[in-house]
């Protein structure tokens, strides 16, 4: 089978477990056994080149965690990443290095993931000399004046440390570290939940101008509808460590499948003030310890049937190419709104 | 018109530093009518906190009010002793805080810390106290209170925390409740659940609350007006629709421009370049006459060298000289 090159990164069947059991003493005395948290339960994507995906969901759904095992902060438990055509979990030494450089992470707190020791001329220049692309000198001082210019910032604050900067400056430096070794691809991990509404703004509007200019592909973490509605191509809602919808921005928003997408769509504040009363979603995520057997979500689900309670759905394909996991969606007991 | 419950004047709040004194709230005037939600909009540092810290006497030294008064029913409660505000904290005015976690004490059940604090403001037997305490979770919306009121807060999740928390605010019935970033800390699912509770609760008690959070659309949904706090002054205050679809100050266009909305296909969000400033380094004038782009429709220069207060500004009040000039912003 050829490969499809417009697929940039595929997730097969990735899980992370995590244990959370007490110590070994503990369990012994009070007879206890191993406790596993499945964080990631079986998600399967693929990006393609140029495009943002989102993925969504509240908090502990795993979105973070995915995107922990795509940068290879975390191993999976099961399942693979591959990254162009490469598994990463194969891929050693030389392959794996020149793999790495191809990807980059911004994190959601500007004010820890940069180190408050260093200069930002430092913080920036560092991906390029572990990656070895630049030796130190005149040439490497022009890159670091480029990429803090391109990200908006002065080639003279990078004498300064990062805390003469605020929040939003913060994350722009951020940004030029994670474009320092030319990235095709850049996982977002809530870049902007940490900054004010404004200063959000030009934050994305960074980020897209930068996505046009160097064709970036961003895989966008975050808890906020509205801001993934801006940004994103295609949105995959997670809930409690499994995809339930993945779909095009425009169709998720105007005709959400699943009864979760549903319920959040609805939660979202309503700044038209249209008069449109939020639907608070009942209940709340169940502890993901001890989720609810079949499908998670039946719990809060006003479509739950006896199925729903024992077989756990699967992802499968709608007839627009967005996939839902959901027997009610599957067996039509939803009344699907026409398209608006 | 009916007497304001609350009544805030001419509020400024100063932290003595080394390097000088830091004006953190300057000239902050609004009021609250009985029954009313007032919302307080701003980004980090614009001084909405500190209003409401300072209005049920909870500033934290070295912050101090050094100009400007504030008033309950009539009453003058800004220079009121400790053991006398006390009596009114709790009582007559509420608080919820953002972090439900930080606003319980983590060794007592939350049965305890509710008869404790119902008990401090209402004459209640300890019986009487634990039925109210019930009675309370129960309004709050906690399934199975009977069991739950014996439970330590760890046992709760964030939104259930937050409901004893409201539960807490709501013991002594209180006339206005303070809610600072209520709903920040909460996922969006919990936060509908949340806001909804806050709107019943103030309909069926006629209870005031000044809402303070950074989140517009909270604001949009629950308060009847809203002002917008840039570098510690009020830049907009009005009737809530008022100010999101009619915004007359260039701050508040520049606000509500960059709130990415869903639905919303725009390439680009509006973006108000340039960030706040400091506190150490507020500028003369209009405070945001370095980030404007209506400067140059203001003769003379005033917007760098005067300083703006609050002018009638169509349905709303906004503190920007082009309504001297009597020109609206238009979209």
């Amino acid at each position: 089978m050829s490969r499809d090159h417009s697929v940039l990164l595929e997730l097969k069947d990735i899980a992370r477990e995590f244990d959370v059991s007490k110590p070994w003493l503990n369990r012994v005395i009070e007879g206890q056994p191993r406790q596993i948290l499945n964080a990631v339960d079986g998600i399967s994507l693929t990006l393609r080149r140029g495009e943002t995906l989102s993925l969504v969901g509240e908090s502990g759904c795993g979105k973070s965690t995915v995107a922990r095992v795509i940068c290879g902060l975390y191993p999976p438990s099961r399942g693979s990443v591959v990254f162009d055509g490469i598994d990463m979990a194969v891929a050693a030494g030389k392959q794996l290095t020149e793999l790495r450089k191809r990807f980059q992470m911004i994190f959601q707190d500007p004010f820890a993931s940069l180190n408050p020791r260093w200069r930002v001329g430092r913080i920036v220049a560092e991906p390029i000399l572990s990656h070895n692309l630049l030796r130190p000198g005149a040439e490497l001082d022009r890159r670091v004046d480029e990429l803090l210019t391109q990200v908006g910032l002065s080639p003279l604050d990078a004498e300064k440390f990062p805390h003469e900067f605020s929040g939003g400056q913060r994350q722009r430096i951020s940004i030029a570290r994670a474009l320092s070794s030319n990235p095709e691809f850049l996982i977002c991990d809530e870049p902007t939940s940490a900054l004010d509404v404004s200063v959000q703004a030009q934050i994305l509007n960074l980020m897209r101008d930068l996505q046009r200019e160097f064709g970036l592909t961003y895989l966008f973490i975050s808890h906020n509808l509205a801001v993934v509605s801006h940004i994103s191509t295609r949105v995959g809602v997670m809930y409690l460590g499994r995809l339930v919808e993945i779909a095009d921005t425009k169709r998720i928003f105007a005709n959400p499948l699943h009864p979760y997408t549903q319920m959040l769509q609805s939660a979202i504040p309503d700044l038209e003030m249209t008069g449109k009363q939020r639907t608070p979603v009942a209940g709340e995520v169940p502890n993901p310890l001890n989720p609810p057997g079949g499908c998670t979500f039946h719990p809060r689900c006003p479509h739950a049937n006896e199925r729903c309670k024992t077989e756990r759905p699967n992802l499968i394909t709608h007839a627009d190419g967005g996939e839902v996991a959901c027997h009610a969606v599957e067996e039509k007991r939803i009344p699907i709104k026409p398209a608006a | 018109m009916t007497q304001a419950l609350l009544e805030v004047r001419n509020l400024r709040i100063e932290f003595p530093t080394r390097r000088g004194t830091l004006t953190a709230v300057d000239d902050v005037s609004f009021s609250i009518a009985p029954g009313e939600v007032l919302g307080v909009v701003g980004e980090s540092g614009a001084g909405k906190s500190l209003t409401g810290a300072a209005v049920i006497g909870l500033l934290e030294p070295p912050g101090r009010i050094c100009g400007g008064e504030v008033l309950f029913n009539g009453r003058r409660i800004d220079n009121l002793p400790f053991d006398e505000m006390r009596k009114i904290r709790g009582r007559e005015i509420g608080a919820i805080f953002q972090d439900p976690l930080t606003s319980l004490n983590p060794l007592y059940t939350v049965g305890r810390q509710i008869v404790e604090t119902i008990q401090t403001h209402l004459p209640m037997s300890e019986a009487d106290a634990r039925r109210r305490a019930i009675e309370l979770l129960t309004e709050v919306g906690i399934p199975a209170p009977e069991k739950r009121i014996d439970h330590y807060p760890h046992q709760f999740s964030g939104g259930m925390r937050q409901r004893v928390v409201i539960s807490l605010a709501l013991a002594a019935q209180p006339k206005l409740i303070i809610a600072d970033e209520p709903t920040t800390a909460l996922d969006v699912s919990i936060q509908a659940q949340i806001i909804t509770l806050l709107k019943r609760l103030g309909r069926e008690h006629g209870m005031a609350v000044m809402l303070i959070t950074h989140d517009m659309g909270v604001i949009a949904e629950t308060a009847n007006r809203v002002a917008v706090m840039y570098a510690g002054r009020i830049a907009e205050i009005g009737p809530v629709a008022e100010v999101i679809h009619h915004p007359q100050h260039p701050y508040t266009v520049g606000l509500m421009g960059a709130i990415p909305s869903v639905g919303d296909m725009t390439e680009r969000l509006a973006q108000i370049d340039g960030a706040m400033p400091r506190l150490t380094a507020i500028p003369t004038g209009c405070a945001f006459h370095p980030r404007c782009s209506h400067m140059a429709e203001v003769p003379g220069g005033r917007c760098s060298q005067e300083r703006p207060s609050l002018l009638d500004a169509g349905k709303t009040r906004a503190a920007c000289w082009l309504h001297a000039e009597h020109k609206a912003i238009t979209l």
